[in-house]
C-alpha cells in the first residue's frame, strides 16, 4: 500500500500548534512510517512551487493551523484545498479565529497606526507602513497584503475536520491523525474531542454544587486558588461549563481555570454568547444599577472574557461582503 | 448612510406573558406603529439566548429588541433578571464588535402597556433610520 501524503501548513499562528505537533515525540516515527510529509514549513524545506507541481487531489490530508490574516494565507489554503483530499483545521485559530481574531474588534487602520506609529517601542520616523508593492535596489517586490479581518479556515475553504485547542494536546492530535490515516473517518465536519462540556471530565467536578450563585467574581491573580475545589465556587470565572471537553482538564490540573480554547460543544453557534449567558446566570444580583456598577468595577471586557478564542466565528463582518 | 429608501429591519424577541400581550393589545386597540418589526414570541425573555441576537444581526437585522416583564413580574419568578444581566453584558459585547449603541435595546413592557410598545418601536425605528443599514465598517474597539 502506498504511503499516505500529509501536508502541514501554518497561517496566522503563534507557533504553538507546531510545538504541539513536534510534541507527538516518538509518535512522529509512527507518523513518518505511515505517511510521507510533503509540506511542513516549520521543519522541512519545501517551496510553494513544489506544492503547485503536485497533481490536484494528490495530498491525502492537509493539516492547517492559524487564522487567515494575509492574502498569502488565503492563496496557500486555496492551493492546498485543491491539492488535498481532506483538509483539517488544526488549533483554535484555524477552528474559530483564536486569539488573533480579537483584532477583529479593531480596524485595519487602527492596528497599523498602533503597530507602526504609536507603540512605545516603535522607531519609524518616516511613518512607513507595509506595502504590497515595493521596490528595493531596483528590484520589484510583491508582498502579501494584510486583510481587513482575520477569518477562521472554514470561511475561506471547505474544511473536513477540526482539531480544537490552543494548542491541541498531543493525545488528541495523534487520535485525530491516526484515525484519519487508518481510514476510520468520522462524519464530515466532526470536531475531535469530547462532545460534552469540560466539567464532565474535570477532576473538581465532584465538588461543584447543584447551583452556583456568586455575588462577585475574582480574577485568578487576586486569590490563592484551592486546587481541590471547583474554581467557579471559589468565585473565579472558569469556562468549563461552556467549553468542549477532550483536553483532560490540563489547565485545571495546572491550577488555572479554563479559558475556553476547545470551543463550544456541538449545537452552539457562538461560544462567546453562551459564556456570557452562563456568567449572567451565576451572578446573583437582581438590581440593574448594582449589576452595572459591578461590571464596571470588575472591568468586564465581554469579548476578552467570554469570546477569547471564538471571535473569528462570531464576527459579524459578513454583512460587509453581502451588501 | 443617508439612504432615503432605507427601511430598518428590527427583530423583536418578546415574552409571551407581558410584551407579546402588549403587542396584541396594541393591535386590538388599533394603535398605529411602524411596520418594521418582526416579532418572535418566546415564553420568557430569559429564553432569548444572546446567540439569537447575534444570529439576527448576522442574518440581516438592523436592530434587535428584547422585551419582557417588568422586574418582579416574571411568570417564571426571575427569568427576566437573567435577561437583565445578559443584556447589560451583551450591549457591551456588541459595542466591542462594532455594532453601534441603539441597534440593540432591552425594554420592560407589561401586558397593559400597549402605548409604551408603540412608543418604543417608533423611537427605535427612527433611531435606526438615522444610523442607516448595518454595514460592518469596523470593530468598535477604536473608542
Amino acid at each position: 500500500m502506498p504511503k499516505a501524503k500529509v501536508a502541514f501548513y501554518w497561517c496566522a499562528s503563534c507557533g504553538g500548534c507546531e510545538e504541539a505537533q513536534v510534541d507527538l515525540a516518538d509518535k512522529l516515527f509512527d507518523l513518518v512510517e505511515a505517511a510521507d510529509i510533503v509540506l511542513w514549513p516549520v521543519a522541512m524545506d519545501f517551496k510553494r512551487e513544489d506544492v503547485e507541481r503536485m497533481p490536484d487531489g494528490s495530498i491525502d490530508v492537509a493539516i492547517i493551523n492559524g487564522g487567515i490574516r494575509m492574502s498569502e494565507h488565503e492563496e496557500m489554503v486555496k492551493l492546498l484545498r485543491r491539492k488535498s483530499k481532506l483538509v483539517v483545521a488544526y488549533g483554535s485559530c484555524a477552528h474559530m479565529g483564536g486569539i488573533p481574531a480579537l483584532a477583529n474588534a479593531y480596524t485595519k487602520e487602527s492596528i497599523f497606526k498602533y503597530a507602526y506609529e504609536e507603540a512605545p517601542t516603535v522607531n519609524n520616523p518616516e511613518g512607513r507602513r507595509p506595502e504590497v508593492r515595493a521596490s528595493f535596489d531596483g528590484v520589484e517586490l510583491e508582498l502579501p497584503a494584510f486583510l481587513d479581518y482575520l477569518k477562521p479556515l472554514d470561511e475561506v475553504v471547505e474544511v473536513d475536520y477540526y482539531i480544537p485547542g490552543c494548542p491541541p494536546t498531543p493525545e488528541i492530535t495523534w487520535e485525530a491523525i491516526s484515525s484519519i490515516l487508518s481510514g476510520k473517518l468520522p462524519p464530515k465536519g466532526h470536531v475531535f474531542g469530547s462532545d460534552r462540556a469540560l466539567c464532565y471530565e474535570c477532576p473538581l467536578n465532584e465538588t461543584k454544587p447543584e447551583k452556583i450563585s456568586l455575588d462577585t467574581i475574582k480574577r485568578p491573580h487576586q486569590i490563592v486558588l484551592d486546587p481541590n475545589k471547583c474554581y467557579l465556587t471559589q468565585g473565579v470565572l472558569c469556562m468549563g461549563p461552556v467549553t468542549r471537553g477532550g483536553c483532560k482538564a490540563l489547565c485545571i490540573k495546572g491550577n488555572m481555570p479554563c479559558t475556553g480554547c476547545f470551543g463550544p460543544v456541538d449545537g452552539v453557534s457562538y461560544q462567546g454568547a453562551k459564556a456570557l449567558s452562563f456568567f449572567s446566570s451565576i451572578i446573583n444580583i437582581d438590581d440593574e444599577n448594582t449589576f452595572r456598577k459591578l461590571v464596571e468595577e470588575l472591568g468586564v471586557d465581554p469579548l476578552g472574557w467570554f469570546a477569547k478564542y471564538c471571535l473569528g466565528k462570531g464576527t459579524i463582518y459578513r454583512k460587509k461582503e453581502e451588501r | 448612510m443617508g439612504d432615503e429608501n432605507f427601511e430598518p429591519k428590527i427583530v423583536v424577541i418578546a415574552c409571551h406573558w407581558c410584551t407579546y400581550q402588549a403587542i396584541n393589545l396594541a393591535g386590538t386597540s388599533r394603535f398605529k406603529y411602524p411596520p418594521n418589526v418582526r416579532v418572535i414570541r418566546v415564553m420568557c425573555s430569559g429564553r432569548s439566548d444572546p446567540q439569537f441576537v447575534i444570529e439576527a444581526f448576522r442574518n440581516g437585522a438592523d436592530g434587535v429588541l428584547v422585551a419582557g416583564c417588568h422586574p418582579g413580574d416574571c411568570h417564571y419568578v426571575n427569568g427576566n433578571m437573567k435577561t437583565m444581566r445578559r443584556t447589560v453584558l451583551l450591549e457591551k459585547m456588541l459595542e466591542q464588535m462594532g455594532i453601534e449603541r441603539g441597534r440593540f435595546r432591552r425594554e420592560w413592557i407589561s401586558a397593559a402597556e400597549a402605548k409604551k410598545w408603540v412608543d418604543v418601536v417608533t423611537e427605535m425605528v427612527e433611531q435606526i433610520r438615522k444610523l442607516g443599514p448595518l454595514v460592518m465598517r469596523s470593530g468598535g474597539g477604536d473608542g
